[in-house]
């Protein structure tokens, strides 16, 4: 893996910060999903891509510190 | 709120109870080290905790009774603005994963055990030291009397009152603190977790069976707002700024804390800590499901007389007495761990960066472990004197500025992992700003965290955390231009991935 793929998958880390940080874009009832309103389901499910995320960060940067 | 006892659930919530207790005591041999009489030891256990030690630890510590408490009932009363601690604890792992490692770094190669021994190794400055230091420990005194506060509300649903029960906990809590030091939370962390899973998963998956499905109890949640005429499912378009920030600011703040500094420094690399970063966001899915049972409080119309009682009541309410007193056991455990790291990572600041710097400059290693391990006892020790003597609005009021506080020593922290630009008068200067800045924000909101800002007309609501922030870095910035250089710093080590 060369660098340049190492600084844009750290790049990536600032999607959860813009997906997150501007409410107007969720705070919305529809579309619901097995019951919950999309404000919640939504920000339930940052936390799996976050964690992909930084899994894919993770997997960019080599073994020494 | 029934005061009568109920014998099986305090057999099991007692079992357990005693089971962590062996364990404590018995964390003392565990992965031996040749000696406890060091602070790396002590403190840290030995920077030795690889990937599944830290995730139990840092999620042990991060994730704490109170949010297990006080998470569902802010969402109880206040609704989708309660929320804002699932995007706090998402977006604060993007930041663990760049900084962390660098911090843990430049921790190892020094020596350094806690924030202020990294400013004072950054900067040679005693008296920047000794704010990171002064303020570590003020911020969290509250934040462990606020462990309390969740033990004290499952001691009540079991239907324990009076102040011995918690008294009897928090002293074998400090005894097994005192023996095996961070070995001992980092064990029942393994117990506690898995405990805390087991009965998120069981109320999330039976406790919506039992009150007609989610959107029943998100409808349910809905009329009940209404009915109270306060509260709502959507955030009001007024609180969407201060919605982010809560939930920045809270972020940004997570990681200076002593404790959980702790856990980072005790790890045994870089990689363990970035691997935790991928690993840690499962508690968060719990925290969102936890904050949820705020809502099945009003789904099971339940009349409390505070709103940290909904999710023991909800408990006690839906569930078998095996089940609530293990439940119990559980947030009473997951008060423990956060407590003894706290009064881990205090104790720490104090013998470092207080006794070494000021008392006994020559201290040996096994005297700086004696120091601490006594300071842990007296730690705690106030915190149980903070609870049981002030009202309880009085350590939430601490708290909130707690969070405040430690943000402001992120500047001195973590700017100069990168840069050698900055000096100590600036940042001293700034984190004076934003400490005192922020307090008589916070005193003049009437101890609300939060402040209104007016640009071009425009009046938004802003986490005074944040602003107090904004205002120290500027300050830094513009000491740090016009103090004049006494001597050119070296740069700071090359920071490589």
């Amino acid at each position: 893996m060369n660098k340049t793929f190492g600084t844009a998958a750290r790049w990536l880390l600032v999607l959860p910060y813009i997906g997150l940080l501007w409410p107007p874009f969720y705070n919305s009832r529809e579309p619901a999903l097995f019951g919950f309103p999309f404000f919640y389901w939504y920000q339930l499910l940052w936390v799996p891509i976050t964690a992909v995320l930084i899994w894919i960060a993770y997997r960019s940067v080599r073994d020494g510190e | 709120m029934g005061s009568d006892i109920n014998v099986t659930a305090l057999s099991v919530f007692i079992f357990f109870f005693v089971l962590v207790t062996i364990m404590g005591f018995i964390a003392a041999r565990w992965r031996k080290p040749e000696t406890l009489a060091h602070i790396d030891e002590w403190g840290l256990g030995g920077r030795s905790f690889g990937t599944w030690i830290t995730w139990f630890l840092v999620g042990g510590d991060f994730y704490t009774a109170y949010t297990v408490i006080a998470v569902p009932a802010l969402v109880y009363t206040v609704g989708a603005y309660g929320f804002f601690a699932l995007p706090y604890t998402i977006i604060v792992y993007p930041f663990v994963f760049m900084v962390m490692p660098v911090l843990w770094k430049r921790a190892k190669e020094f020596g350094y055990v806690t924030a202020a021994d990294v400013v004072h190794g950054q900067y040679g400055s005693r008296g920047l030291e000794l704010a990171v230091a002064v303020t570590g420990v003020i911020a969290t005194m509250p934040y462990i009397a606020l462990q309390l506060v969740g033990m004290t509300a499952v001691l009540k649903a079991l239907g324990l009152h009076g102040e011995l029960p918690l008294a009897i906990a928090f002293i074998v809590l400090a005894l097994y603190t005192y023996s095996a030091g961070l070995r001992a939370p980092a064990l029942i962390a393994f117990v506690k977790d898995i405990m805390i899973y087991i009965v998120v998963i069981a109320a999330v998956a039976l406790i919506p069976s039992k009150l007609g499905g989610y959107a029943n109890v998100f409808n349910a949640t809905d009329a009940a707002f209404q009915a109270k005429g306060s509260g709502s499912l959507l955030l009001g378009p007024h609180q969407y700024v201060a919605y982010a920030t809560l939930a920045l600011g809270s972020a940004l703040a997570a990681f200076m804390y002593p404790h959980t500094l702790t856990g980072i420094f005790a790890s045994n690399s870089g990689r363990t800590i970035r691997k935790n970063a991928v690993l840690l966001p499962a508690y968060t899915l719990l925290l969102g499901l936890l904050a949820l049972l705020g809502y099945m409080g009003h789904a099971a119309g339940l009349k409390l007389d505070s709103a940290n009682d909904v999710v023991p009541v909800l408990f006690k309410t839906l569930f078998s007495g095996w089940f609530s007193g293990f439940a119990f056991a559980a947030i009473a455990i997951g008060a423990l761990v956060p407590a003894a790291v706290m009064s881990i990572g205090a104790a720490n600041l104090f013998t470092r960066n207080f006794w070494k710097a000021y008392v006994d400059p020559a201290v040996s290693p096994a005297g700086e472990a004696k120091v601490a391990k006594i300071t842990s006892l007296i730690v705690k020790v106030g915190a149980l004197l903070v609870i049981l003597f002030l009202p309880t609005q009085f350590a939430l009021d601490l708290q909130l500025l707690g969070g405040i506080w430690i943000l402001q020593t992120l500047p001195a922290l973590v700017f100069g992992l990168y840069t050698g630009w900055f000096r100590a008068p600036g940042l001293l200067t700034g984190w004076f700003v934003g400490f005192f800045g922020g307090t008589y924000l916070v005193w003049d909101a009437g101890w609300k965290p939060l402040h209104a800002v007016t640009i071009g007309g425009a009046s938004f609501t802003v986490y005074t955390g944040l602003l107090a922030l904004a205002a120290n870095i500027v300050v830094a910035v513009i000491v740090n231009l016009l103090a004049p250089a006494r001597s050119a710093r070296k740069a700071p080590m090359s920071y490589r991935w």
